[in-house]
C-alpha cells in the first residue's frame, strides 16, 4: 500500500513553519472573537434586557467593535500620581499575555493534511498538557494583584485582594475537577484526553460533577457574575482596575473574554469531546481530510460558542455572591465534593475494571452515567438542601417566604404603641 | 365664596409677637458653642478609612459614608450629608404658595407628583379649603403612579446594587410608562408640579383612563417577572436576609417610617392610620415584614407595588365627573376667557397672580404616606401671600439617620445592600 504523504507527519522545517503559521492564525482568529465576544455580550445582554443593543456602527452593530478599538487606543492615558509605574504597566500586560498564553495546547480540530504532511490542529502538543492552561491561568492573578495594589487605591486594593483570594480557592476546586478527569482518562495530553472521549463518550456524561465543579470553578476564575467580587461595580467601582485608561483598560477588558474565551475551550475539551462531532465516527476514523478538519473545528467552535453564551446569560441573569459567601462556597462546598468525588470515582474504575467491563464499552459508559446521576441526585437534592446551590428558597422554606409575604391582616396604631 | 372654614391653631413653635403675627424663626442664631467635630475619626491598629461617595455608583447621589473598615468588616459608620442642599425650604419663604410647588418637584425628585399633592394639601389645610371629589381621585391616582416609579427605582438600583443588572432595565421600562402617562396629564415627565391649592393642574385629558388601565393590566406581568428572577432566588436571599436588622423597638426610636419601618414589623401606614384623600374607603392592604432585614423591605416594597395596582384599580372605577378645582376664586384663576373679556374678572386674575392667594394666619401639617415613609409639609402663615416657615418633613433623611446602627459589623459589600434597601433620595434629604 502505497503511503500518501498527506497522511505521513511533517518533517522538521514542514512543522517548523506549520506551527508559526499555526500560531498567527489562533492568535489572529483569537482577538477577533474575543472582540466579537464584547459586541455578543452587548447584544445577548440587550436581548436579555429588552433592549436593542449596539445597532449603530455597521450593519447589526458590527463594527461597533472596532470603533471601540480604535476608541481605546487614542485615548489619552492617564496616569494617577503616586502609582508604583513599573508595576502599573506591567500589571495589565501580565494579565493580558496569560490570557493569551493559555491557549497553545487546546486540539481545535482534526488533522489538517497537506502536501508536507498532516498537520495537527494545535499549536504545541506539550507533554504536560492539561496542567499547561492551569499553571498559565493562575499566573494571570498577579496581573490583577498587581493592578490592585500598584494603583494606590483603596478601591483597586479590595479588588486586588478579592481577586487573589478568590482565584486561589477556586484554583483548587478546578485543579481537582480535572483530577477526576485525568483519572478516567490515564493521560494529560488533551488530543489523547479527545480521542478518548470520542471512543468512549463525553465525560460530561461520565463525570457530571467533576464537569459542574469545573463550571463553577470558571465561573469564578474568569471573575465573572455571580463571582466578580474583583470588579464589583456596585461596591468597588471596577476594583483593580478603577485606575486604568485607554488601552490599558483595554487589555484587562481582553485578558477577561480572553480567558473566558479559554474556560469556555477547556470546559470543551475536558468534558463536551473537544473537536469530536457526537453520533458519528467519521470525524475520528479513517484518513485526515480537509472536510474532516474544518467540520470539526466548525463543532468545536459551536461548543465554545454555546459554553460563552451561557456565560453571558449567566451574568445577566444573577446577582452578585458576597465575599465571604464566595469563599465559604469554595473551600466548603467545592473543595469537599471534588475530593470525594476523586475518591469515588476511582473506586468505581477499580470496581469495574475487577468486575472485568473493558474501558470503552457501552457497559462502562452506562454504569458512570448511573454513578453520577445518583450523586447529582444526592448532591443536589439531598446535601445541597437548604445550602448554597440549591436552585431556589436556599435559606427560606416556601412557607416561611409566604408567611413574610403575607400582609398584615390586623391594623394597629403607633399611638397605642402596638408592635407586631 | 364657597368654602370657607376657619381653623383653629395653636402657634407652638413661634408664638404670636407685639402685631399679633408669628415671629419669624431665626436661623442660625444658635449659633456654633463648640468647634465641630472632626470629620475623620482616629483610626485603631491595622484599620482602614474608606470613602463611599459622594460619587460613587452606589450612593444614590451625593451621599457620603465615611467607612473603618478591619479587613472588610465595618467598624464605624459615619454618614455625611449636605452636598446637594439647594435651601428649598428658605427660597420658599419669598415664593407664593403656588409657586413653592416646583421646588417640591425637585426634592424628592422620584415622588415629585405625590410631593406637589402632599404640599397642595397642607396649604388646603392652612386655607381651609375642602376640594372636589374628582380632584380627591386623582390625587390618588397621582400619589398611586409616583409611588410606583418610586418603588421600581428602588427597586431596579436595588437590583444593581446586589449585582443582578437585568431587573433594573425591566423596572426602569415599566417606569417609563407612567412617565408617559405624567407627561399626557402634566406636560412634564420628572417635575411635574402637578397639583395647585384647591386643585390640579389640569383635568386628565381624554383617553388617558384608558392608558391607565392597559398599565394596570401589563404592570403586575412585569413584577411576576422581577418576582421570579429575584424574591426565591438564593443569591439574592443569601445577600439580603439578616442584614441590617432593625428591631420593632429600634426602628420607632430612630424615628423610621415607611416601608422600613413596617418591614420591622410596626404596622404603621398613614394612609391608614391618619387617612386623607379617603384613603380609609379603598380596599388595600398594608404589607408588614417580621426580621426588618433588607429581603422584608425588598418583600415590603414589593407587596406595596401591588397594593397601588389595587388602589389604582379603584380609583379609576370610582373616579366621578364634575369639576376638578375647587369654586374658591381666592385661590382659582378665573376662566381664561373670562379674565380676557370681562373686567371684574380680569383684575381678580391680576391679584391671584401678582399678590397670590393669602391664607389666614395659623400653622398646618398633613402627613402623606410618601414612598419612603412618613412625609408632610408644615407651614407657618402670618397672614401674607407667602409663608413665614415652610418645612418639609423628610423620610429619606429620617431613615437614613439609622444607617450606623445597621451596617456596623456587616461586610462592606452588605453597606451597599443595606444603603440601597433604605431607598434615600439625597434631594430629599439635602433640601
Amino acid at each position: 500500500m502505497p503511503l500518501d504523504p498527506m497522511q505521513l507527519e511533517p518533517a522538521f522545517w514542514p512543522f517548523l513553519i506549520a506551527t508559526v503559521v499555526k500560531m498567527l492564525v489562533v492568535f489572529t482568529l483569537y482577538m477577533v472573537v474575543v472582540a466579537y465576544s464584547t459586541l455578543a455580550e452587548r447584544k445577548v445582554s440587550a436581548w436579555i434586557q429588552d433592549r436593542h443593543g449596539p445597532n449603530r456602527v455597521g450593519p447589526w452593530g458590527l463594527f461597533q467593535v472596532l470603533a471601540d478599538g480604535v476608541k481605546n487606543f487614542v485615548k489619552e492615558e492617564s496616569m494617577p500620581g503616586d502609582v508604583n509605574r513599573p508595576t502599573f504597566l506591567l500589571a495589565p500586560a501580565i494579565a493580558f499575555t496569560m490570557a493569551l498564553t493559555a491557549w497553545a495546547v487546546i486540539p481545535f480540530g482534526a488533522p489538517l493534511p497537506t502536501p508536507w504532511g498532516k498537520i495537527d490542529l494545535i499549536v504545541a502538543d506539550a507533554p504536560i498538557g492539561v496542567l499547561y492552561p492551569l499553571a498559565i491561568t493562575s499566573l494571570g492573578v498577579y496581573g490583577i494583584v498587581l493592578a490592585g495594589w500598584s494603583s494606590n487605591n483603596k478601591y483597586s486594593l479590595l479588588g486586588g485582594l478579592r481577586a487573589s483570594a478568590q482565584m486561589v480557592s477556586y484554583e483548587v476546586a478546578m485543579g481537582l475537577s480535572v483530577v477526576a478527569v485525568l483519572l478516567l482518562m490515564g493521560n494529560v495530553s488533551l488530543p489523547q484526553v479527545v480521542a478518548l472521549q470520542a471512543a468512549g463518550g463525553w465525560n460530561v456524561v461520565l463525570l457530571s460533577v467533576a464537569a459542574f465543579v469545573f463550571m463553577v470553578s470558571a465561573f469564578a476564575e474568569t471573575n465573572r457574575v455571580p463571582f466578580d467580587m474583583a470588579e464589583a461595580e456596585s461596591e468597588l467601582i471596577a476594583g483593580y482596575h478603577s485606575e486604568y485608561s485607554a488601552m490599558k483598560f483595554s487589555m484587562f477588558f481582553i485578558a477577561e473574554y480572553a480567558n473566558m474565551l479559554t474556560a469556555s475551550a477547556m470546559f470543551a475539551t475536558l468534558f463536551l469531546g473537544g473537536w469530536d462531532i457526537p453520533f458519528t465516527d467519521w470525524d475520528t476514523t479513517g484518513p485526515a481530510t480537509v472536510a474532516k478538519a474544518l467540520a470539526t473545528f466548525a463543532i468545536f467552535a459551536a461548543k465554545i460558542g454555546a459554553f460563552m453564551l451561557f456565560f453571558i446569560w449567566i451574568r445577566w441573569t444573577l446577582p452578585r455572591f458576597r465575599y465571604d459567601q464566595l469563599m465559604s462556597l469554595g473551600w466548603k462546598f467545592m473543595l469537599p465534593v471534588a475530593l470525594a468525588y476523586i475518591v469515588i470515582v476511582s473506586t468505581g474504575m477499580l470496581l469495574l475494571d475487577i468486575a472485568g467491563v473493558t474501558r470503552g464499552s457501552g457497559a462502562y459508559l452506562l454504569a458512570f452515567l448511573g454513578l453520577n446521576v445518583v450523586l447529582m441526585g444526592l448532591l443536589f437534592v439531598i446535601l445541597d438542601r437548604g445550602r448554597l446551590i440549591s436552585p431556589a428558597s436556599s435559606r427560606l422554606d416556601r412557607a416561611r417566604v409566604d408567611r413574610l409575604r403575607a400582609v398584615a391582616a390586623g391594623r394597629s396604631s403607633i399611638a397605642a404603641g402596638e408592635v407586631r | 365664596m364657597a368654602v370657607t372654614k376657619t381653623i383653629e391653631v395653636a402657634l407652638s413653635t413661634t408664638g404670636l409677637g407685639p402685631d399679633g403675627r408669628p415671629i419669624r424663626i431665626p436661623l442660625g442664631a444658635e449659633g456654633l458653642t463648640s468647634a465641630p467635630p472632626s470629620l475623620e475619626p482616629e483610626l485603631e491598629g491595622e484599620h482602614m478609612l474608606i470613602n463611599i461617595g459622594p460619587q460613587h455608583p452606589a450612593t444614590h447621589g451625593v451621599l457620603r459614608l465615611v467607612l473603618e473598615l478591619d479587613g472588610e468588616t465595618v467598624v464605624r459608620c459615619i454618614p455625611h450629608v449636605g452636598y446637594l442642599h439647594c435651601g428649598f425650604e428658605k427660597i420658599g419663604e419669598y415664593r407664593q404658595y403656588n409657586q413653592i410647588i416646583p421646588w417640591t418637584d425637585r426634592e424628592d425628585y422620584l415622588n415629585s407628583m405625590g410631593n406637589n399633592v402632599a404640599f397642595a394639601l397642607g396649604a388646603e389645610r392652612l386655607f381651609g379649603i375642602e376640594i372636589t371629589a374628582r380632584c380627591t381621585v386623582l390625587r390618588v391616582m397621582a400619589m398611586e403612579l409616583s409611588r410606583i416609579i418610586s418603588h421600581l427605582v428602588w427597586l431596579g438600583t436595588t437590583c444593581i446594587d446586589i449585582g443582578a443588572f437585568t431587573p433594573f432595565l425591566w423596572c426602569f421600562q415599566e417606569r417609563e410608562n407612567v412617565y408617559k402617562l405624567l407627561e399626557g396629564w402634566t406636560g412634564a415627565r420628572l417635575t411635574t408640579s402637578g397639583s395647585r391649592v384647591g386643585g390640579m393642574i389640569a383635568d386628565v385629558p381624554s383617553g388617558w383612563t384608558d392608558g391607565l388601565r392597559a398599565f394596570l393590566r401589563q404592570f403586575p406581568k412585569t413584577l411576576d417577572e422581577v418576582d421570579r428572577m429575584l424574591t426565591r432566588n438564593a443569591i439574592w436571599v443569601g445577600r439580603t436576609v439578616g442584614i441590617g436588622v432593625m428591631t420593632p423597638e429600634e426602628a420607632i426610636n430612630y424615628g423610621l417610617s415607611g416601608p422600613m419601618l413596617r418591614a420591622s414589623g410596626v404596622a404603621y401606614d398613614v394612609r391608614k392610620d391618619v387617612p386623607y384623600l379617603d384613603y380609609e374607603t379603598y380596599d388595600f392592604d398594608v404589607p408588614v415584614g417580621t426580621n426588618g432585614d433588607v429581603y422584608d423591605r425588598f418583600l415590603v416594597r414589593f407587596e406595596e407595588l401591588r397594593q397601588s395596582v389595587r388602589i389604582l384599580e379603584q380609583a379609576l372605577a370610582r373616579l366621578p365627573e364634575g369639576p376638578v378645582d375647587v369654586d374658591d376664586p381666592r385661590v382659582i384663576l378665573p376662566p381664561k376667557h373670562k379674565a380676557t373679556s370681562e373686567m371684574e374678572s380680569m383684575i381678580h386674575h391680576f391679584k391671584l397672580v401678582m399678590e397670590g392667594p393669602r391664607p389666614p394666619i395659623g400653622e398646618a401639617y398633613v402627613p402623606v404616606e410618601s414612598p419612603k415613609g412618613e412625609k408632610g409639609y408644615y407651614f407657618v402663615s402670618d397672614g401674607t401671600a407667602k409663608p413665614v416657615r415652610w418645612r418639609i418633613r423628610p423620610p429619606s433623611y429620617v431613615n437614613l439617620s439609622a444607617i450606623p446602627r445597621m451596617v456596623e459589623g456587616h461586610l462592606l459589600s452588605d453597606v451597599i445592600a443595606i444603603n440601597a434597601s433604605i431607598d434615600i433620595v439625597m434631594g430629599e434629604i439635602d433640601r
